[in-house]
């Protein structure tokens, strides 16, 4: 006999098998003080609502044969007693959660700030330094020094989305014409999941964020890596691929540091090939899914503002093979 | 219920429907329409001309929908349209909602305007742009205008109007002063 509700769980439980983006596993300061909140707030809902069911069945259960006067005063004293609970555990959840909450808008001076703009649909980091030729941009991934403090400047580009990386942190909007914050710091190396979480149109549900929290020293290898410009091409396929990138509508739109490619409305491109996945969580970073995704971006994504460029087999092959190559 | 009650309420779940109807956003051209719609009969001038055969069997979609006007209207920021030209009032560039055409208002004048440039400074966009852009582009810009009445408009500026928006736009030019 089929059992359909064991199938539901069975479908939820595959929910819960990896833990890259989940409030329940914090990994970060923040999360962490969240996930103690949230965990008060269910233990002591669930305790009340039992104490509430199994008052509330004593006394359908046992029917009191009591002088009215008796069964008035004892009714007074169970609402009192049930609104002096109501108060004293209202107010105690009301202080854990201000105590909770308030190292969220916490400062940290020698925090790593890291500027996060909002597009349909990707995300694009800044890294700014002291020396104007040491701040790089980047998107989609961002990597960050385990045991520091990051501060993470939150902006939009055209509408509301939402910073939201649950092992790492809570939700903050990124609003247009309006500059939030959120400082948190990961306690764990790891790889994380952030997900926008204020719908932003078409392609809300795939615009994801790759937080990779590492060791200070491969922080700085990584960064440095990201400073410098495009490798060049190594071989002619990848030359051609290059020229292709600099002739075609792409370099109208996306710059790769080294080339005459500057435009800035899409992602920067200079180390693609570095990044783990591509089109914002969409595809892994292989060479088949790049071709794929150039060919036919509003087949993978529709209604993302990448336009089908017009190109031969060649000239794929060449473009995909050079994209990939910059690491 | 009676016959009446009956018709009427039939009547109304039949007026539901019409809700249903909903703009087509189509995102994704097929690769040989979007070859054909760069296939225009340009007269030799270089203005006025007959737009592609496939323009009109589409519906005449950059014209008509707002989806597309509203990306016409993206990539006038975008692609610093602004820059020359304006809020449409015209700067260095000309103004592209006084009704004067230096290079024709057609379709298809504004599609090759754009596509392959004209003379004292427009540049041409023929490897910055798609040709489907280009055709966003082209009926965003005859939007702008407002030269014959539109079913459509893009959505809303983020910035100060310094014309009537195009949901609201004039349909006819104000007398000449």
């Amino acid at each position: 006999m089929p059992r359909p509700w064991l199938l539901a769980i069975g479908l939820l439980c595959t929910g819960c098998s990896s833990n890259w983006q989940s409030a329940l596993e914090p990994q970060g300061d923040v999360a962490r003080h969240l996930d103690g909140l949230f965990w008060l707030f269910t233990i002591t809902a669930v305790v009340i609502w039992l104490a509430v069911m199994l008052v509330l069945l004593l006394g359908l259960w046992r029917r009191a044969r009591l002088p009215q006067a008796v069964a008035d005063r004892r009714a007074g004293i169970a609402v009192g007693a049930a609104v002096a609970a109501t108060v004293v555990i209202i107010s105690g959840l009301t202080l854990a959660s201000y105590l909770a909450t308030r190292p969220l808008a916490s400062d940290a001076p020698d925090a790593l700030v890291i500027r996060l703009r909002g597009f349909q649909w990707w995300w694009e980091a800044t890294y700014q330094d002291e020396a104007p030729d040491r701040g790089f941009l980047t998107a989609n991934e961002i990597h960050i020094p385990v045991g520091r403090p990051v501060r993470i400047e939150l902006a939009a580009a055209d509408v509301i989305h939402s910073f939201w990386v649950p092992n790492l942190a809570g939700k903050q909007d990124m609003i247009p014409g309006r500059d939030n914050a959120i400082t948190f710091t990961a306690q764990q190396p790891g790889i994380w999941r952030g997900q926008c979480a204020e719908f932003c149109g078409l392609q809300h549900a795939h615009m994801a964020l790759l937080v990779v929290a590492e060791p200070p020293e491969a922080f700085d290898r990584w960064r440095e890596a990201q400073i410098a410009e495009a490798r060049p091409p190594a071989d002619e396929v990848e030359a051609e691929g290059q020229r292709l990138l600099e002739a075609k509508a792409c370099s109208a739109c996306h710059t790769v540091r080294g080339t005459t490619a500057a435009g800035t409305l899409g992602p920067d491109l200079t180390h693609l090939g570095s990044r783990q996945y591509l089109a914002a969580g969409m595809l892994p970073m292989t060479r088949g899914a790049m071709a794929a995704w150039i060919a036919d971006p509003q087949g993978v994504k529709p209604g993302n503002n990448m336009p089908m460029v017009p190109l031969t087999a060649d000239e794929l092959q060449a473009l995909s093979a050079y994209l990939v190559s910059l690491k | 219920m009676t016959a009446k009650a009956r018709a009427a309420t039939l009547i109304l779940l039949a007026l539901t429907l019409a809700a249903c109807k909903r703009e087509e956003r189509a995102t994704r051209l097929d690769p040989p329409v979007a070859e054909a719609l760069d296939k225009v009969a340009v007269l030799p001038v270089g203005i006025g001309g007959r737009p592609p055969e496939v323009y009109p069997a589409l519906g005449s979609p950059y014209r008509s929908n707002a989806y597309q006007l509203s990306q016409g209207k993206r990539l006038y920021e975008w692609f610093n349209c602004r820059g020359c030209h304006a809020d449409g009032g015209g700067n260095t560039g000309p103004a592209l909602l006084d009704g004067w055409w230096r290079y024709g208002p057609d379709a298809v004048s504004i599609f090759v305007s754009i596509r392959d440039g004209r003379p004292n400074g427009m540049p041409a966009f023929r490897d910055r742009l798609t040709t489907e852009q280009i055709w966003q582009l082209t009926g965003y810009i005859q939007s702008m205008g407002a030269t014959a009445i539109s079913v459509a408009a893009p959505s809303r500026s983020d910035r100060m109007q310094s014309r009537p928006a195009e949901n609201r736009a004039p349909a006819t030019f104000p007398a000449p002063r």
